[in-house]
């Protein structure tokens, strides 16, 4: 299941941030905290491999992953999605 | 795909251009050139009065700056590398034997220290990097080459090798943005100079795979590329002919590009694809060009 803190170690591994993953909270902008584009895309990749799951194209999008809150969200909802598919 | 054949194969009736055997390969007349020469005057006539250093890179780079430019992690599919024979006398006399009987010959090939340039600005970042920090006010430089990107097409407007006339600004975010925003009304005029429809657009490069539409998705949202479309063999899906890049500090960080205050640079360009640019003159003014209206002929020719 998705949470804010499996959500942060994934950051923390894949999202090559300045700064430490744990000091982020939830509504944090991941962009404005150094996100990258290309981090954005491994993290994107992790978060499928970790979860078991697919992004639709429509939410291959900057807004899909601005927060580990939004992350959460849309992970959850897919994974209910998914299995139930 | 009829409409570009049409025009292909126009092109090559009144030879143009000349067919080599390849999709997106091509030999270009006396007429073609001409025109692109012409074209590229009328660009220096419109630009900027700020003088830009001119550089002139050949169509290859070297293999360690394409490595180190990122290029592979976007655009896999349309890289070109060079490779050479490097084997021994046996080796060679096994190509031969491979030639002959129309095996691969290629095995022995080895990658080389030179990779086909697969934009104008590519070879000018580290280039740019190695003299040290910008002076005052940042870098403006002038480029043109011969481009290489792996996609051949029956489109005339896509080929595989194929010049990129190009501006690039090197400086903080404001002049680098302020340099873009200019250009997109520049090129606007000057394409309408010689008489062609133009529209302005967001844009995104064609980035590989998955990850790539995500990387594509995010380019539009963040407005970092604008492209000037233009009809050349469809009035409806129309060709980017000119297009308008904010980089960020992609480059920057890549290559340690410093503005005069030690900062982290922002770089963005202008592209001008010159055989798009020439191949929708033809389409819409006629292959011939002494049918061209007069007041095109006038901002081409004087």
């Amino acid at each position: 299941m998705a949470t804010a803190d499996t959500i942060r170690t994934i950051l923390a591994q894949h999202g090559k941030l300045p700064v430490d993953a744990a000091t982020l909270n939830e509504d944090s902008d991941l962009y404005a905290a150094g996100l990258s584009s290309f981090a954005s895309v491994q993290l994107m990749l992790a978060i499928e491999e970790e979860f078991d799951i697919e992004f639709p194209e429509n939410l291959l999008n900057r807004k899909t992953f601005s927060t580990i809150a939004t992350i959460v969200e849309v992970v959850t909802e897919l994974s209910k999605d998914q299995q139930a598919a | 795909m009829d409409m570009q054949t049409n025009l292909l194969d126009r092109l090559f009736d009144a030879g143009l251009l000349i067919d080599t055997g390849v999709d997106g390969l091509y030999g270009r007349s006396g007429a073609f050139e001409d025109v692109i020469a012409r074209f590229e005057a009328l660009i220096a006539r419109h630009a900027p009065e700020a003088t830009a250093e001119v550089i002139r890179f050949p169509p290859g780079m070297n293999r360690a700056h394409f490595e180190g430019s990122g290029y592979m992690k976007s655009f896999p599919q349309l890289a070109g590398t060079v490779h050479s024979f490097c084997g021994c006398e046996l080796d060679h006399v096994n190509l031969l034997q491979c030639m002959a009987e129309g095996d691969d010959w290629t095995g022995k090939q080895e990658a080389t220290d030179v990779v086909l340039t697969p934009a104008a600005c590519y070879p000018l970042y580290p280039t740019i990097a190695k003299r040290g920090p910008l002076p005052e006010g940042g870098g403006l430089f002038d480029l043109q080459s011969y481009c290489f990107r792996h996609e051949p097409s029956k489109d005339p407007a896509r080929m595989q090798l194929f010049r990129m006339r190009e501006f690039v600004r090197i400086g903080t975010p404001d002049d680098v943005m302020a340099f873009r925003s200019d250009w997109m009304e520049r090129g606007s005029t000057l394409v309408s100079a010689v008489g062609l429809d133009v529209e302005l657009d967001t844009a995104n490069d064609p980035f590989f795979g998955r990850a790539g539409k995500m990387l594509g998705n995010n380019q539009r949202e963040q407005k970092l590329k604008f492209e000037l479309l233009i009809p050349v063999t469809s009035a409806t899906t129309k060709t980017a002919c000119l297009s308008f890049n904010y980089h960020q500090d992609h480059f920057g960080q890549t290559w340690g590009l410093k503005t005069v205050n030690g900062e982290t640079a922002h770089t963005a360009c202008v592209g001008f694809g010159l055989e798009r640019i020439a191949l929708a003159l033809f389409a819409r003014h006629g292959l011939d060009t002494a049918d061209w209206p007069e007041p095109v002929r006038k901002a081409l020719w004087g």
